[in-house]
């Protein structure tokens, strides 16, 4: 069998006197998703940074398989490879849809910005390749030349998977990707989300607080705490029976519907 | 005939610690053991509370097992599904055991045929192969055509158990894992139940099950074992 496609050992975090990240070890196979919960301040979107090279570890490093199968240890990358890496193989879908678009250019431009990135040219192919990203994403074609700044929330969570997913990246990062949104939006962006994630076979890093997204989601579960992997397994395992205290208190604490 | 069995559970043992109630321990089952061998459909009994679903949920990998071996055959190879590794776990989901519980997850926004031929795709039907075989058993459990585009999260109890029946019965797998699957079905749905089981039992497909209508019990059982043999003991 392969090797994980991404592996952390023991990466650590401090922010002054605040341990974000104590010693986290992961991997991650291709195909498989991951969701990390815990609370605000758990340390889990520093995580997240971290494995996406966003945020430099005091401690620990991250491994990363690229396409030709070579394993390589992501802070050794030049930022030129690391620019290359992050434009194609990877994505990043933000919490705040701001934070992950362009807002002052159009929708058709924000998806086409990054085949440019990748050497694309031909104006006719961007922008039919772009229309094709934006129905899968179900946004009306009328919307391509519009500037994201006139879409709603969902909408523009739906722009910004349409913006990482159109170079076909093998991992894509998500940082609380539905927070936020109306209950009926966010029904619909976590099915879209599951269906492009299983067509694509897509490797996911889900953080979120939301134990009812993990679940829907990821196949694998870490729970933090202050900084902490404090219990992992499968998510239905995790969920339906939890072992440490804390994670205990997590899945008692959420109201059903 | 030298068959081996299908699953094959060795001294598992069971305790609950609710840390919100001051660290409580609840013991489930102690020294569990018995197998099941293909074409046979061994009966869990014993009344409510007795650990039968808890023991078909251990098989599954949905709860851990403290103690003991929960081997489950996978070719030539057996898993123990206590020690395996999550992505091991889910290979024999996808491969191996199919599991119904009595309740349907709902996935918003997805039509009923569609939920259970994606059971059937991902265990390796192709997708004209799951199509078909979702629209035969969602008529032969009586699940009326007009409802099949429409996502199964406003069915009544009866009609959502008949969707994840079929999604439960869509696959070839070795193994299939029931929880009550005739809970809230009328007579005829249950003889159609019935008749499936039997279809699978003559496959030599493995069944655990879980009935608590003794008339499909009897009709469907190669044996039953007592759980309450298992009862922990009192602290």
């Amino acid at each position: 069998m392969r090797g994980p496609l991404l592996r952390a050992c023991n990466l650590r975090k401090s922010f002054g006197l605040l341990t974000a990240c104590a010693d986290i070890s992961l991997d991650l196979h291709e195909g498989e998703v991951l969701a990390v919960v815990g609370e605000s301040g758990s340390g889990k979107s520093t995580l997240l940074g971290l494995l996406a090279s966003e945020i430099r570890a005091d401690a620990g490093e991250v491994r990363y398989r690229f396409r030709d199968g070579e394993v390589r240890e992501l802070q050794s990358l030049s930022e030129a490879e690391r620019r290359v890496l992050t434009r194609t193989d990877w994505g990043f879908i933000r919490q705040d849809a701001t934070q992950g678009l362009r807002m002052p250019i159009s929708a058709g431009g924000n998806v086409g910005e990054r085949l440019m990135a990748i050497g694309q040219r031909h104006y006719g192919n961007i922008r039919a390749t772009a229309s094709d990203w934006l129905a899968r994403v179900e946004i009306d074609l009328e919307r391509i030349d519009d500037s994201p700044k006139t879409f709603s929330g969902g909408m523009r969570q739906r722009l910004q998977i349409a913006r990482n997913l159109v170079t076909h990246p093998r991992l894509v990062f998500m940082d609380e990707p539905t927070s936020g949104l109306d209950v009926s939006v966010q029904a619909r962006l976590l099915d879209l989300i599951r269906g492009l994630v299983s067509e694509l076979g897509l490797a996911v890093i889900i953080v979120t607080h939301d134990l009812a997204v993990a679940r829907l989601l990821s196949h694998r579960m870490m729970v933090m705490k202050g900084g902490r992997v404090i219990e992992t397994g499968l998510t239905d395992q995790v969920l339906d029976d939890p072992r440490e205290p804390y994670t205990q208190l997590l899945v008692s604490s959420v109201l059903a519907a | 005939m030298n068959a081996q069995p299908l699953v094959q559970l060795n001294g598992v043992s069971k305790t609950f610690t609710l840390h919100l109630r001051g660290g409580a321990r609840l013991d489930v089952v102690d020294e569990v053991s018995f197998h099941v061998m293909p074409g046979e459909c061994v009966v869990l009994g014993g009344p409510s509370g007795a650990g039968k679903s808890s023991l078909l949920k251990i098989v599954y990998g949905n709860y851990r097992c403290d103690h003991g071996e929960v081997l489950v055959r996978d070719g030539e190879n057996l898993i123990d599904v206590a020690l395996a590794e999550p992505r091991r776990v889910l290979a024999l989901r996808r491969n191996v055991m199919g599991y119904v519980s009595q309740f349907l997850r709902v996935i918003p926004r997805v039509g009923t045929l569609d939920v259970v031929a994606a059971a059937g795709r991902e265990s390796g039907l192709d997708e004209k192969e799951a199509r078909g075989r979702a629209r035969s058993l969602l008529s032969e459990l009586n699940v009326p055509e007009r409802m099949w585009d429409l996502p199964p999260a406003t069915f009544s109890g009866g009609e959502q158990q008949r969707v994840n029946i079929a999604r439960g019965f869509i696959a070839d797998l070795p193994l299939l894992l029931l929880d009550e699957p005739t809970a809230s079905l009328d007579a005829a749905n249950r003889n159609v139940v019935v008749r499936l089981i039997e279809e699978k039992k003559a496959r030599g497909t493995a069944i655990v099950g879980i009935f608590h209508d003794e008339d499909v019990r009897e009709r469907v059982a190669s044996r039953v074992v007592d759980v309450t043999r298992f009862r922990a003991k009192a602290a």
